[in-house]
């Protein structure tokens, strides 16, 4: 058993002619980052109004939108992915499906994983935003009402402020998932870090060179999500008012 | 030497000191009670005798056998121990015949059979032998508390530590447990006991221990301590405890 | 609007895509729930440990797990597990490892990190006093915890237990980036020789999600019978 470390090779240029491999990984990085961010608030966005209806009293709404949630959580990731990407490009109007396949690369792989990636996280940020409304005590919309308050101002004013404050720990995990989870988008062309790190390996033969370095890299950006989250907390923290922590499952 | 020696015990948490310098012995067949303030480390200092709370300082010896000893086989001395919580601590996954015969079969390797038995005779004497096959959630916190005190007996324990016993029930089913308790102490039975039920110990105890902040502030036979304690601070917990 | 698709395509290759694909999803699921579980209740023993040593290999360990994605780890140990049974049957070079092995291995390491901080988390929702009973009655640590503490942990963590095995199930489908025959990469194989891709992946997500909603529903039926009356 013999394997020839070669920690150098970082410096190295690759034989593409762009540069070394250092660089290489970190424009993957770059890829996984743009993904994610791009991904996120298409997530947040669906993800706030889904949950929020959820805990409306409109009953066929609510139905809707548990099959919404439900959609989403029971096909893997990655059938997902080749949904948008082969699937669901063939099933719209002709000229639209032609012209989204053929958008130039990278972004005829890169806008389906956002969409993916996207959908895929609202249904858990609907799930989160769901169970910290519910996490709140019912004398808070009961409140909101007595002063006069219509339903959306109740929402706007006294329940999605604290919910979000409540679901900011849940919500920091979800996008410390989903940056891990655009290394999904690698099966359907997009050069995030894990492919970058493949390709690093496939032309320098150097495995667990460019292996450490892609790990490393995720564990950084993972530091820097949670210290930015923390600090987000400590901003809007509210004297006096602890919120109950949810319990947030998965990858 | 008696049937329970604590002596020198200091306890500290980081740098918080929670007993200081106890001195105390339970001879066999003798029933004591402990009493005093809450957080004044009597709850600490009965977990001390069976090491589930470990002491820094001091000795305590079971049977002769020294329990802060990391040479000393704990399962094997806490199988002659019994103990009762505040809480009863059933195991709630299990029913009532299953948590008289777990320790029997698993720590003193009883046939199954044999400890279902035994667990069974105990059951019968607090009176509960219809409910044998239940969980613990199905009982009243008195038919916890007995069933208990019947998994501890059922072990064939040399002594039996008590920590209070009763300040988790409902006031109506506080002489049900204590009526138990008493009858144990008739059959000669060790007893140290944490409480703050003072008619059980006017009826029952041999001796009488207050603690305050950590320290063993009184240890009088139960005639002294009734008829006229020493300390201010007993004086006043009695007063208290007595007039309300 | 689904009249140039040949949903025929399905039921031809229905037995290849069970046998074959759907087998070795299963197997790998069901294995790796066994290890994964097993290996994650010990590491969160060993995190909860007063052994500082113990807590500090498992707490890095997990941590590393986590902040990974699974696609790499995947590739991590392709390439890994070889060495490591070099290592262990002192053979110069790699040795072959099979695709199956490989994969319940990395799986199984992988879950093992998510398992043990459900386990850790259930563990540390058992009062105190009921390691203190086991303990007062003799019980040894190994006793209290195998009787006592892990069966009402286990219990109280039968739905997270259950969401994260689902996740697993679905994640299983990733070892199409090692080109293995799973349910999808049968799937995918057919979709690619027949050109079918819009047919095939759309029976993979029905198939996909028709089993996960059912065992939630089952799961969740059974859960509520084995609930601990408190």
């Amino acid at each position: 058993m013999n394997y020839h470390w070669n920690w150098k090779i970082f410096w190295d240029l690759t034989p593409e002619g762009s540069g070394t491999y250092l660089h290489t990984l970190l424009v993957g990085l770059l890829w996984t980052l743009a993904t994610a961010l791009a991904a996120w608030v298409i997530a947040l966005v669906l993800g706030v109004i889904v949950g929020v209806i959820r805990t409306t009293p409109r009953k066929w709404a609510g139905r809707f939108c548990n099959g919404y949630v439900e959609l989403f959580r029971n096909i893997p990731l990655l059938v997902q992915m080749f949904l948008w990407f082969f699937v669901i490009p063939e099933l719209l109007p002709k000229h639209l499906g032609d012209a989204i396949k053929q958008m130039p690369p990278p972004w005829a792989s890169y806008v389906p994983a956002v969409l993916c990636l996207g959908f895929f996280t609202s249904a858990r940020v609907a799930e989160q935003v769901r169970a910290g409304i519910q996490a709140l005590p019912r004398g808070q919309r009961m409140a909101g009402t007595a002063l006069g308050l219509t339903l959306p101002q109740t929402y706007r004013h006294v329940i999605l402020p604290m919910t979000f404050r409540i679901i900011l720990p849940p919500l920091t995990s979800e996008f410390l998932n989903i940056i891990k989870n655009s290394s999904v988008a690698l099966t359907i062309g997009v050069v995030e870090l894990t492919a970058a790190a493949r390709a690093m390996q496939e032309f320098s033969f150097q495995v667990f060179e460019a292996f450490t370095g892609a790990t490393i890299l995720y564990i950084l950006t993972n530091i820097l999500v949670i210290y930015g989250m923390r600090w987000v907390e400590r901003r809007v923290a509210i004297p006096g008012f602890i919120g109950p922590a949810v319990q947030a499952g998965g990858h | 030497m008696a049937m329970i020696e604590i002596r020198d015990v200091s306890k500290w948490y980081g740098s918080f000191q929670v007993l200081t310098d106890c001195t105390t012995s339970v001879e066999k067949g003798e029933v004591i009670v402990v009493c005093g303030p809450s957080g004044s480390g009597k709850s600490t200092l009965i977990k001390a005798v069976n090491a589930l709370e470990p002491v820094q300082k001091g000795e305590i010896f079971v049977d002769g056998v020294r329990v802060n000893d990391p040479k000393t086989n704990l399962p094997k001395l806490r199988a002659r121990v019994g103990m009762v919580f505040q809480h009863f601590e059933l195991f709630p996954h299990l029913t009532v015949r299953q948590n008289l015969s777990l320790a029997q079969a698993l720590v003193l390797g009883r046939p199954q059979q044999e400890a279902d038995e035994r667990g069974l005779k105990y059951l019968d004497r607090v009176g509960l032998i219809d409910q044998k096959d239940k969980f613990p959630g199905q009982l009243s916190g008195g038919q916890q508390q007995r069933v208990a005190i019947a998994r501890a007996l059922s072990m064939d324990p040399i002594c039996m530590l008590f920590d209070e016993p009763t300040s988790a029930l409902d006031p109506e089913m506080i002489n049900e447990v204590l009526e138990v308790m008493q009858k144990l102490a008739t059959e000669g039975m060790t007893m140290m006991v944490v409480t703050h039920e003072m008619g059980f110990a006017n009826r029952v105890a041999n001796r009488v221990i207050f603690m305050d902040a950590g320290h063993i502030v009184e240890d009088a036979s139960k005639a002294e301590f009734f008829g006229k304690p020493r300390s201010e601070r007993a004086q006043q917990f009695l007063a208290k405890i007595l007039h309300h | 609007m689904f009249g140039q698709f040949d949903f025929g395509v399905i039921t031809r290759n229905l037995p290849y895509l069970i046998k074959v694909g759907m087998a070795f999803t299963i197997e790998l699921t069901i294995l790796v729930i066994v290890l994964g579980i097993v290996f994650g209740t010990l590491l969160a023993m060993m995190r909860l440990s007063s052994i500082k040593v113990l807590s500090a290999f498992a707490t890095a360990y997990i941590n590393l797990m986590r902040s990974v994605p699974l696609v790499l780890v995947i590739f991590w140990f392709y390439f890994l597990v070889p060495y490591i049974g070099a290592w262990i049957i002192r053979s110069p070079t790699p040795v072959r490892v099979g695709a199956f092995l490989s994969s319940v291995i990395t799986y199984s390491m992988f879950e093992a990190a998510y398992y043990a901080e459900i386990m850790r988390a259930g563990i540390q929702s058992i009062p105190r006093g009921q390691v203190w009973a086991g303990y007062a009655l003799g019980l040894n640590y190994w006793q209290t915890m195998a009787r006592i503490v892990l069966p009402q942990a286990f219990r109280n963590m039968v739905p997270i237990l259950l969401t994260q095995t689902i996740v697993m199930f679905q994640d299983t489908s990733l070892v199409y980036v090692l080109s293995i025959t799973d349910f999808l990469g049968a799937a995918s194989k057919i979709a690619e020789r027949d050109g079918r891709y819009v047919e095939m992946y759309i029976f993979a997500a029905v198939v996909y999600f028709v089993i996960c909603v059912v065992i939630s529903f089952l799961v969740r039926r059974l859960q509520r019978r084995i609930a601990i009356i408190r």
